[in-house]
């Protein structure tokens, strides 16, 4: 294991423990009736966005799924206007209009979370065909389910992103569910990495509760990227500790299941198990980063409740660019 | 009548079409271990097996091509689109394949499927999962659109659905899946194409389909206490349209007000427009008057959302300004 500087362990495990701060809330205020439509929550997959995301650049760019808060923080996004947002309040990075499956901050390079299945896909493939034309060094990232993997789409950006060569990194989330599928149901390989061979570009499955194996890959897939060799394929292995939305029955799997992998395979804890035993950062630092990190949280949702909604002359605000509509 | 929610009586046309022809089977995500999400289609899976309801990756194109294939091939598939904003996925295979192979092909093949498409407005679900889309497919030649109002209808045309001989787009309104109503009993069918006069009045006519049909009869309820006569029609069907339940109506009315949730811009209250100003505008005593959703797509934030929904409040206000 290689060693690394305190502060990046420090951002490592900043930046897990305000997913997962956050997502508790959110799932909290969900089930408290104070949020509207519907949210996806990331918690137990931490490490994947942490581990990767903290190698970008802040202008690479990044295309989401359904399940986006986490890739949104790790990007780099605020978590207040992102708290808001999710609240439908006007001071939100989308003012209201888009919610927890529409969550963005463009100005982190994220591209947004989409309601549609594999609809992020060929956006981050534009993005890089963009940064390419304008040999601006830029890379996009793409993230997407062990589901959303079986959508067409990811197959065409594959094969049109490996021809062209372009500046992207698909990066497949396997948490062994889609909704109510199980992958080994739904997914006609166990390891989807090996799909990356038929697309011509490199493709490896790593452990995705790893946080320090998630960076390392990120790393090699990174250098690859921006050299011009064209796109690259990582597949994470996790698990989806809570259910598909806040408020699912989970009537497809065990609670035992789940409370295993939680106690085995936490992201979080095993990132504790590793920095403790190898004295990178104590208990001390540890719960110094997660109780700045819980203040923030609760801050934030005291403020998202206090916001106000968006006014009614909002309706037609941001919408097409030159006006015109009747 | 016995009162069953038009979940449960999707759910009992389902069954009984796939006792009654061993050809019907159904696929779509999550419907065989989850019961799809809204429950239409819950103990299917241990009644007809797994061979017959399907559970699909998230393949739209897949799921509505292969019905098409299946279909072409002898099978009376219902494909289910979990949300009918996902259709934008499989257009091609709806409207390149589902609605014109039979044409082209000279009559030497039938399509008989049913494509299945919650839609609608439904607590905050935002631009992508809230979508009314049914117009669309009232502008595409070769497929029949069906859009149910309540639980008897529900049953109804889908069981006429899946014994359609062509293809078929069933809408049903996410808010409508608990709502109950009665269903006689027996095989129960609606014909396909067949509009119904919900409500008689002689005053206006208002024509609607699916969830606002109840905002428009309530509407017509509070209109009654105020003297208007509201005569409402569901159109039950929107392609092929029952062009004349309407036109006797408004030979009776002399005025015409049209509803619905999806955007008015290009919706199905344009075509009826122009069908009744194309061939009875003599008969008129008012301006043609729609109701829809303003051109904007749906917003998350609650109050945003309130805005471009209808209300009975909308059509009352509307009939007022015709009937004076
Ligand atoms: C095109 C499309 N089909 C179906 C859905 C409904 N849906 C939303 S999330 C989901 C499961 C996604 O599974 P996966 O890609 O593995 O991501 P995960 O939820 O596990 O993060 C489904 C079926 C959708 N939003 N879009
Ligand atoms: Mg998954």
């Amino acid at each position: 294991m290689l060693a690394y500087k305190k502060e990046f362990l420090q951002n490592l495990y900043r930046t897990m423990v305000r997913i997962r701060l956050f997502e508790e809330k959110v799932g909290e205020c969900f089930l408290g009736g104070e949020l509207p439509g519907f949210v996806h929550l990331y918690i137990g997959e931490e490490a994947i966005a942490t581990g990767l995301l903290s190698e970008l650049n802040q202008d690479d760019y990044v295309a989401s799924t359904h399940r986006g808060h986490g890739h949104c923080i790790a990007k780099g996004a605020k978590i207040k206007p992102m708290m808001a947002e999710i609240f439908g309040k006007s001071t939100g990075y989308c003012k209201g209009k888009g919610g927890s499956m529409h969550i963005a901050d463009f100005s982190v390079g994220m591209l947004g979370a989409n309601g549609v299945v594999g609809g992020g896909i060929n956006l981050a493939v534009g993005a890089a065909l963009a940064a390419k034309m304008k040999k601006s060094g830029q890379v996009a990232v793409t993230f997407f389910g062990d589901g959303g993997a079986n959508r067409g789409t990811v197959h065409e950006g594959m094969n049109m992103a490996a021809i062209w060569k372009l500046p992207v990194i698909f990066v497949c989330e396997f948490n062994q569910y889609a909704s109510t599928t199980p992958s080994s149901y739904g997914t006609s390989v166990p390891n989807l990495a090996v799909r990356a061979q038929g697309y011509n570009m490199p493709g490896v499955t790593v452990d995705g509760n790893d946080v320090f194996a998630v960076n390392e890959a990120a790393k090699k897939a990174l250098e690859y990227v921006r050299a011009g060799n064209g796109p690259y394929m990582l597949e994470f292995k996790t698990y989806r500790i809570k259910g598909h939305y806040v408020g699912d029955p989970e009537l497809y799997r065990s609670k035992q299941e789940v409370q295993d992998h939680f106690d085995k395979n936490d992201p979080l804890k095993n990132f504790a198990k590793v920095v403790l035993a190898k004295k990178w950062l104590s208990q001390k630092d540890m719960d110094a980063i997660y109780a700045e990190v819980a203040a923030e949280v609760k801050t934030a949702v005291d403020d998202a409740r206090k916001d106000p909604y968006p006014t009614d002359s909002e309706l037609f605000n941001d919408y097409y660019v030159e006006g015109g509509v009747n | 009548m016995r009162e069953i929610s038009f979940s449960e009586a999707t759910l009992e046309a389902m069954s009984e079409e796939m006792e009654r022809d061993s050809s019907v089977f159904v696929l779509g995500e999550d419907i065989a271990r989850q019961g799809g999400i809204f429950g239409q289609f819950k103990g299917l899976p241990q009644k007809f097996g797994t061979e017959r309801v399907l559970d699909t990756p998230i393949s739209e194109t897949s799921i509505v091509g292969a019905a098409v294939g299946a279909a072409l091939a002898g099978m009376r598939p219902v494909a289910d689109m979990h949300f009918a904003d996902f259709i934008g996925v499989c257009m091609d295979e709806v409207f390149n394949q589902m609605a014109k192979v039979r044409f082209m092909f000279g009559g030497q093949c039938k399509v008989p499927m049913v494509l299945r498409a919650p839609d609608g407005i439904i607590r905050s679900a935002a631009a992508q999962h809230s979508q009314s889309v049914e117009a669309w497919f009232m502008h595409i030649p070769g497929v029949k659109v069906v859009i149910p109002s309540n639980p008897a209808d529900a049953k109804g045309l889908l069981k006429a659905a899946i014994r359609s001989d062509d293809p078929v787009l069933y809408f049903e309104h996410k808010v409508l899946f608990p709502m109950k109503g009665p269903v006689p009993d027996g095989d129960h069918i609606v014909p396909i194409g067949k509009a119904n006069v919900s409500r008689a009045g002689k005053d206006v006519t208002i024509v609607s389909y699916s969830l606002m049909m109840h905002r428009a009869l309530e509407a017509a309820e509070k209109l009654a206490t105020e003297g208007v006569q509201a005569e409402v029609i569901d159109l039950r069907t929107i392609s092929p349209i029952d062009k004349e339940t309407i036109f006797e109506s408004v030979r009776k009315t002399k005025r015409l007000v049209i509803v619905h949730e999806a955007v008015k811009q290009g919706g199905v209250g344009a075509e009826i427009s122009a069908l009744v100003a194309e061939e009875m505008i003599d008969w008129l005593d008012a301006p043609i008057r729609r109701i829809g959703a303003p051109f904007v797509p749906v917003p998350f934030s609650p109050p945003l959302e309130q805005l471009v929904k209808i209300s009975a409040d909308n059509i009352v206000k509307t009939v007022k300004e015709i009937c004076r």
